[in-house]
Parts: C-alpha cells; sequence; structure tokens
C-alpha cells in the first residue's frame, strides 16, 4: 500500500528524537485519527538549521514527519511556510488518498513549530511570515 | 525471508487435503446439482455429503444446514431473514455492542427500516451479561443475536446461558460462530441456538463458501429469490467445489478438536505472558480464559499499531491491529472502546491469532523480535517523554 520511499522513510526515519534548546517546538494532534507528531527547529539568521520531530503515528505519519524535517534543513523561514502537505506527500512518492490527512498532520507540525520560534523571536520580518502562516494550503486529497 | 503468518481470524490457508477434495469439481464433475443426468448427479451427491459433514461437526440435522456465501451472507441472511420473517410478530431486535460488522450494519440498516434494535453493552473482558439479555426483552422483541467468540479479542460469550433466555420466551437466537465453528466445540443443541452462522475460509477451507444453520421450524425469509436451491431458502447455483472443500474441512476439524486447542492454548498463553512480561506498559484485551485457543490481543501503549504491524511485515511477521490509523474508516475499533479502552490504547492494539500450522519457533520469533520494534517506535513516541524506551 505504501511507496519504496515511504517505507524507507518509515523504516529508518531520519531526525527522530529529542533535541537540546529548540528554538521553535511545534506540538499538533491529527483529529481524524487521534495521532500525536512533535516537530523541533534550531533557526539561525531566519534559517533553519535543524529538525528533528517525535511521532505517535502510522506509517505515513512517521514517514511524513521524516521526510518534512528533512525537507525544511537549510529552508529560510519563508520558504519552509511554502511546503504544503503535498510537497511532502510528492517527494515520499505519493500516499494512499486515505492517508493524506497524515501529511497534514506534518505540515501543520512544521508550521506550528516556526509560529513557536516567531512568538519567541519577534523581528521585522514577523509580521510578514505570519501572514505567510494564516495562508492554509494543504489538500487532502490528492 | 520466512514469513510467519500469525492472522488466521482473518482468513486461513486451505489445508491440502481441503484442495485435493475440491479439485474434481471444477472440470470433471463439474454439473448443476438441479440437473437430473450423471453430471448433475455427482454433483448433487458430493453436495449432499458436505452438508452431512457440516451438520456433524454442529450436531445439526442435514436439512438445517444452508450453504451461502460465507459468513457475512450468513449474518445478512440470519438478521434480515428473521426480522422480515416476523414482522407481525414485532420489530424488536437483541443484540452486542461487540458484534462483528456483518451483523452491526445489518441491525443498522434494519434500524431505518423502522426496526428496533437494542445494543447490550460488554464488561471489561468483552462478556454479554444474560441477565442484560433477559432485562431486555419486550413482548416486541423477535430475534437475539449474539456471536459465539468475538474475532478481535476471542472473548467467548456465555451463549447456551443466553439461549436458554430466548427459549423462555420464545425468541429466535442467533450466534455468529465464524470464529468458533472448527476451533472449539460447537453443538447447536448445547448451545441453544436456532440459527448459526460459520465461514469456510477460517476453518481451512476455501473462501466464498458459508453456512447458515437453521433449526427446523425456524421462520426465515429466504435471501436470495430464483430458483429453488437449499430446499427455496437460498435461491443460486451452489457453489459445488467450495461446498465440497467446507464439508471436507468441517470434517478434519472435527477429527482432532481437543489435541489442537491444548496445543494451541500453550502457544497462546506463552505468548501473551512473553509480551506482558518482556514488554512494561503493555496489557492483555479479553478474557484470561474465556477465550479462543488462538487469540492474543494486547495493548502496547505509546506506540501505534500499524506502525507496529508494517514494522513486523518487514521481517515477515503478519499480524493485525484495532487502531484507527489502520482501519479504513480511520476509526477505532468499535470491540476495543465497547470494554473501555481509552482511543490512545485501542490505538497501540495489536492481534496475533495462532493456527494449524503455528510453531512454537515461530512464537519465540514473535517474542524476540517485537520487543525491539516497540522499543524503536517508542523512541521516537511523543508520549514516552518520561519513561524509559522498551
Ligand atoms: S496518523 Fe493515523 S492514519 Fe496516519
Amino acid at each position: 500500500m505504501y511507496s519504496e520511499k515511504v517505507m524507507d522513510h518509515f523504516n529508518n526515519p531520519r531526525n527522530t528524537g529529542d533535541m537540546e534548546n529548540p528554538d521553535g517546538i511545534g506540538h499538533v494532534g491529527n483529529p481524524v485519527c487521534g495521532d500525536i507528531m512533535e516537530l523541533y527547529i534550531k533557526v539561525k539568521d531566519d534559517i533553519i538549521t535543524d529538525a528533528k520531530f517525535k511521532t505517535f503515528g502510522c506509517g505515513a505519519a512517521i514517514a511524513t514527519s521524516s521526510m518534512v524535517t528533512e525537507m525544511v534543513k537549510g529552508k529560510s523561514l519563508a520558504d519552509a511556510l511554502k511546503i504544503s502537505n503535498k510537497a511532502v506527500a510528492e517527494a515520499l512518492g505519493g500516499l494512499p488518498a486515505i492517508k493524506m490527512h497524515c501529511s497534514v498532520l506534518a505540515e501543520e507540525a512544521l508550521s506550528s513549530a516556526i509560529d513557536d520560534y516567531l512568538k519567541k523571536n519577534p523581528t521585522r520580518n514577523t509580521d510578514a511570515l505570519r501572514k505567510l502562516h494564516k495562508t492554509p494550503h494543504h489538500e487532502e486529497t490528492e | 525471508m520466512q514469513r510467519i503468518y500469525l492472522d488466521y481470524a482473518a482468513t486461513t490457508p486451505t489445508d491440502p487435503n481441503v484442495v485435493q477434495a475440491m479439485l474434481p469439481y471444477f472440470h470433471d464433475a463439474f454439473g448443476n446439482p438441479s440437473a437430473i443426468y450423471s453430471y448433475g448427479q455427482e454433483a448433487k451427491n458430493a453436495l449432499e455429503e458436505a452438508r452431512g459433514k457440516v451438520a456433524r461437526l454442529i450436531g445439526a440435522r442435514d436439512e438445517e444446514i444452508i450453504f451461502t456465501s460465507g459468513g457475512t451472507e450468513a449474518d445478512n441472511f440470519a438478521l434480515k431473514g428473521a426480522a422480515y420473517a416476523n414482522q407481525k410478530k414485532g420489530n424488536h431486535i437483541i443484540t452486542s455492542a461487540i458484534e462483528h460488522h456483518a451483523v452491526l450494519e445489518s441491525c443498522k440498516f434494519l434500524g431505518k427500516m423502522g426496526y428496533k434494535i437494542t445494543y447490550l453493552p460488554v464488561d471489561k473482558y468483552g462478556l454479554v451479561d444474560p441477565d442484560s439479555v433477559k432485562k431486555a426483552i419486550t413482548d416486541k422483541t423477535i430475534l437475539i443475536s449474539v456471536m459465539h467468540a468475538n474475532n478481535e479479542i476471542g472473548t467467548i460469550q456465555p451463549i447456551s446461558e443466553i439461549g436458554k433466555i430466548a427459549k423462555e420466551a420464545g425468541i429466535l437466537f442467533h450466534s455468529d460462530a465464524v470464529q468458533t465453528a472448527g476451533h472449539i466445540p460447537v453443538n447447536v443443541n448445547e448451545l441453544g441456538v436456532d440459527l448459526l452462522s460459520m465461514s469456510g475460509h477460517k476453518l481451512y477451507g476455501p473462501k466464498g463458501v458459508g453456512v447458515l444453520y437453521t433449526r427446523k421450524g425456524s421462520k426465515l425469509t429466504p435471501f436470495m429469490h430464483g430458483g429453488g436451491q437449499e430446499r427455496g431458502r437460498r435461491a443460486s447455483t451452489e457453489n459445488v467445489p467450495g461446498i465440497v472443500g467446507l464439508g471436507q474441512a468441517a470434517e478434519l476439524a472435527g477429527q482432532d478438536l481437543e489435541g489442537e486447542t491444548q496445543r494451541l492454548i500453550g502457544l497462546r498463553d506463552k505468548l501473551i505472558s512473553g509480551i506482558v512480561q518482556k514488554v512494561d506498559r503493555t496489557h492483555l484485551n479479553g478474557h484470561p480464559v474465556k477465550r479462543l485457543p488462538n487469540n492474543v490481543n494486547i495493548s502496547v501503549e505509546f506506540v501505534e499499531g500499524e506502525s507496529m504491524c508494517l514494522n513486523m511485515d518487514i521481517v515477515g511477521i503478519c499480524a493485525s491491529t484495532g487502531s484507527a490509523c489502520s482501519s479504513g474508516s480511520l476509526e477505532a475499533s468499535h470491540v476495543l472502546l465497547a470494554i473501555g479502552l481509552e482511543h490512545v490504547q485501542a490505538h497501540g492494539s495489536l492481534r496475533f491469532t495462532l493456527g494449524k500450522w503455528t510453531t512454537e519457533e515461530e512464537v519465540e520469533k514473535v517474542l524476540e523480535i517485537l520487543p525491539r520494534i516497540i522499543g524503536k517506535l517508542r523512541a521516537m513516541s511523543p508520549l514516552t517523554k518520561n519513561l524509559s524506551p522498551g
């Protein structure tokens, strides 16, 4: 049911575990099935230098969290906020339709981590980024 | 990779003896049992022989066996057939909260058609209290349907006690015995049932064939209309190879029921105690003793079931889960919720169901691998903050 890429990220998830002194923490729950995802980021000069996650959820949830932490590393906050759940799913070679909601969780965990960072670090950029953050762009189905 | 199949409650491999018995009925003795020439009569004889074998397994008379396309049809037939046939008598049906979807969805459908359905709760082990059945009966009650044993948690219900209550009240009593027939003793008279569902592929027979036992005199509207097959109770040309296979499977199952039961109970309890001892924060679901000999259902805290099953599949172990994530509807198992589990506990449930070809080495392999998988997943679970992994 899952692509090879999904199974690879599921079986060897990248960037799992706690992070010491993260600059931003995202914590989201999946309203559909009740799963929980936490995402931690380190930020320097508006660039995400490191990301880690912890997930209580299905194979797709673990694989999308793993993928999203890979995708954000090295990205500016603005670019990171543009990552949609669809992009994460595509990077994984697609997800079964019924599992798209798990990738939404990954997208939301990321934006919640960035949000947390922005709250703790109000800069001149904040307003523009906040706006970007508020724009919902995820899609539930392919 | 050597695969370890531990999902016998989902389906069993067809026994090679059963396959052998079926083969002649595809090409050689292929006739339509309704035909009067020899091809037809050969098929007809095979059909009746199979009927006798199934009847003997459950202590029924031959003519009380109706072949269906499977357990789901047998359940639908029992529920809807009894509901329609007894409309004048009443419109109330009693069932339990942990029935198979084939019963629950049939009840839901009947509910929409105007019938009143009572869903009895179960205790923390999944047991229906016979007293609650008694109390639920009204003068409008036309059917009671309680499964013999639950497919997810393996709990065996006090069917003969409920049977007595139904008989006293003069109400039809149906039991879904898909998980029990051929696995533990099933005798329709001892159980006191009027209707009983069976499925071929759960007892080493083929898929696509099942049985509805119908006690003589039970009022039931036919499920399929058409030709006069099965004494006019179930139209459609009989699935002769499938039925022959089911007959053969029933005969084989009856041969070493007690020995196989004891063997499986040994393996089951080894697996249960092994997991619970080796892994912290794991709990058995279902009844410790009133339990199918082959059923292990465990909740593992802090991890999700689908991810455990996927990890096991990677190393060749096939098991299932009641987690919302792995159900098509994204809802947690109704059985686990009915026995009082929290959503997150249902999330971490695992079911292993053992069978004829399960060996002690396989059980040991699972006991060696599963704790590692759980440790790996717990290490990345946000719920284990204050717990050492594993
Ligand atoms: S996290 Fe529950 S279905 Fe993916």
